[in-house]
């Protein structure tokens, strides 16, 4: 330390100021500090704790912004009248940039001058993993994912298992490594482990609609721990894992899991992470079932008369696009459906994405983050809410235990697969 | 020198100055932002980002997005400072005289009694402004130095242009001075602290619309 910095502490510094791009340096030129992005952010309006203010989580990027990137920060820095990025503050700034942070990105669409704020922490992540200041949690989750191919340390084994019951549950073949399928499906770790009962249901739903897919025993996990952690180089080996077996197995498209950030990952990030455009197209499997409805490949029988309501994953709508899909297929399956506050772009994160969920210390400010959905949830009185990620699944679920509410989680794909219609000729 | 010759230093010389590291500035300043550049995206796009980059710099006047008592506050009173402000600076029929000697054309000035009231608001809200800056606990936190100075330097071209319209605390020669002066200070400020925001927002905002809609998200 004597002399300097210390390397991983300059490592970091580094990575910010190689993360600062033409958006970033306007974001934080045009930034006013008139504090409107906290009322956005869930941690700020469950807490009332002005740390939780989303710009304010940027605060040691700013910094190295202004020491590195502006007149007068550069002169002050040389001057030494403005001190460098510290790694204790680093340290202090960890959970504000983790535990308290989903990437949902609701702050971004509230800020009146136009900034991206959480396009900047996704960035700034990078910087805290260079310098060795992310949550061990997700460290853990990332190095499983490297080693095993799993955050959660499920292995091709245990989807075996799986494959070999759904195979017998519903009496179909289920693609493994099939060369030529137009579609490769990916899962997420949440659904492999918690959710399996996906497994026939996609192979039901895929014989009803006659779509040709595969699975590859190389590629099948969704869920990018590295991309969660803020490490693209990490990101891009879990990614090219699906890239490669997807290249090997020519197939057409890629379907992304009921999984918000695997979605971004793979569809956003994606080539962006590994340097080239895909041969092949990426699709959200909830995109996928709407196609297929509206083609009339995807035809459905009997309502669910329970009152119900639509979860947005933060990814598949703010961040992702995907807003009438589940819609147009709920009505199909629903006749009770009913619409949150705030739903679509603007719908509250259910407090679990981007990591959040993986870091066991961040529980109890998850649960009170909770308490935003919860008042979301008491103005309609549902029965269930259907959703599309398995991550906000297993968090809703958490969220409605822990309060003691009754009502139930579906997923979206699981819900369409009980109401196929008969196999039509 | 006397204050005649002072005054014709502050709105020859010193106004020319002042205008000249306002326009270099922002000038450099927006251009060495746009050159900083970002990393072309590969990802296949499902949208553009033109339309809805344009469209963002338009629409995100008017997001009003939670309205707790903080937010509301916030967006009326700083509606009314820049509405205030801008009136003020663009229809006060001796502004506009000064505009017409530099750019060769002018517009129709509005009256008196209506720049009053525009001057008053932004005055008026700028106080408000600061007062909520210091006592809400997230502003306060988020604030610094160059927050506070900003403040003042937008200040005190409104209260001596105020005061020199009403002939308040001094006579019109010194008035004009310190009006001219701390329009001075105003400019030159501009490139260097957050008051370029008056053209980097527009730039934040288009980003934000160009990203989402690339993917496709109507934001």
């Amino acid at each position: 330390m004597n002399g300097g910095m210390n390397t991983s502490l300059q490592r970091g510094i580094n990575s910010m100021i190689e993360q600062i791009d033409a958006p970033i340096a306007t974001f934080f030129t045009s930034c006013v500090h008139c504090g409107l992005c906290a009322d956005a952010c869930l941690f700020y309006t469950e807490t009332q704790d002005p740390k939780y203010t989303p710009i304010y989580k940027l605060e040691p990027l700013r910094r190295v912004w202004q020491q590195q990137y502006t007149f007068w920060g550069k002169l002050m820095l040389k001057l030494g009248l403005s001190k460098p990025v510290t790694d204790e503050e680093l340290s202090a700034w960890e959970p504000l940039l983790y535990d308290s942070c989903t990437l949902c990105g609701r702050c971004s669409l509230a800020c009146p001058v136009g900034n991206d704020i959480v396009y900047m922490v996704r960035k700034m992540r990078e910087g805290m993993v260079a310098s060795g200041h992310a949550p061990d949690d997700l460290k853990g989750a990332t190095t499983r994912s490297i080693e095993l191919g799993s955050p959660m340390g499920i292995t091709l084994a245990t989807l075996q298992a799986h494959i070999k019951h759904a195979e017998k549950e519903t009496g179909l073949t289920i693609p493994v490594d099939k060369e030529g399928a137009d579609y490769m499906m990916v899962l997420s770790s949440a659904e492999i482990a918690d959710f399996s009962e996906i497994i026939p249901a996609l192979a039901r739903i895929f014989d009803h609609s006659n779509v040709s897919w595969t699975f590859a025993s190389d590629g099948y996990e969704g869920t990018n721990s590295g991309m969660q952690i803020g490490s693209s180089d990490l990101a891009a080996v879990l990614l090219n894992r699906i890239v490669n077996a997807a290249e090997r197995l020519k197939v057409k498209y890629v379907i992304s899991p009921e999984c918000g950030h695997a979605y971004t990952a793979l569809r956003w990030e994606g080539p962006n992470l590994i340097g080239r455009p895909y041969p092949f197209a990426v699709v959200h499997i909830i995109e996928l079932l709407d196609e297929l409805r509206a083609a009339g490949r995807l035809r459905t029988e009997g309502m669910d008369d329970t009152r119900l309501t639509f979860h947005d994953p933060c990814q598949m709508v703010r961040r992702g696009g995907v807003i009438e899909q589940p819609r147009n297929l709920l009505k199909q399956v629903a006749s009770n459906y009913v619409e949150m506050s705030d739903q679509g772009v603007q719908n509250w994160c259910c407090g679990g994405g981007g990591g959040v969920s993986a870091i066991e210390r961040a529980e109890p400010l998850r649960f009170q983050a909770f308490n935003r959905k919860k008042a979301q949830l008491d103005a309609i009185h549902v029965d269930t809410i259907v959703t599309s990620c398995s991550n906000c699944r297993n968090v809703l679920q958490d969220g409605l235990d822990h309060n003691h509410m009754k009502t139930s989680v579906v997923g979206l794909t699981e819900l369409i697969a009980d109401h196929l219609a008969a196999k039509g000729p | 020198m006397n204050p005649q010759e002072l005054l014709y230093w502050v709105r020859g010389t010193g106004l020319q100055i002042a205008a000249a590291v306002f326009l270099f500035g922002m000038s450099y300043r927006m251009l060495h932002l746009a050159l900083l550049g970002r990393k072309k995206n590969l990802a296949a796009p499902r949208g553009s980002e033109w339309g809805p980059g344009l469209r963002t710099i338009w629409r995100r006047s008017f997001v009003l997005p939670e309205l707790s008592a903080r937010g509301k506050f916030t967006v009326i009173a700083g509606y009314a400072f820049h509405l205030g402000f801008l009136i003020t600076l663009f229809f006060l029929s001796q502004h506009i005289d000064m505009l017409r000697a530099v750019l060769g054309f002018g517009w129709k000035a509005l009256p008196r009694s209506i720049i009053d009231i525009t001057a008053i608001l932004a005055i008026a809200a700028l106080i408000a402004l600061l007062v909520h800056r210091v006592i809400d606990p997230v502003k306060r936190m988020l604030s610094g130095f160059e927050d506070y100075l900003t403040w003042a330097l937008s200040f005190l071209p409104l209260l001596t242009g105020f005061m020199l319209l009403r002939g308040i605390g001094a006579d019109y020669t010194h008035l004009l001075i310190l009006h001219l002066l701390s329009v001075e200070l105003l400019l030159i400020a501009v490139p260097f602290t957050k008051l370029a925001h008056m053209l980097s927002t527009f730039s934040a905002r288009w980003y934000n619309g160009a990203f989402a809609g690339y993917k496709g998200v109507k934001a």
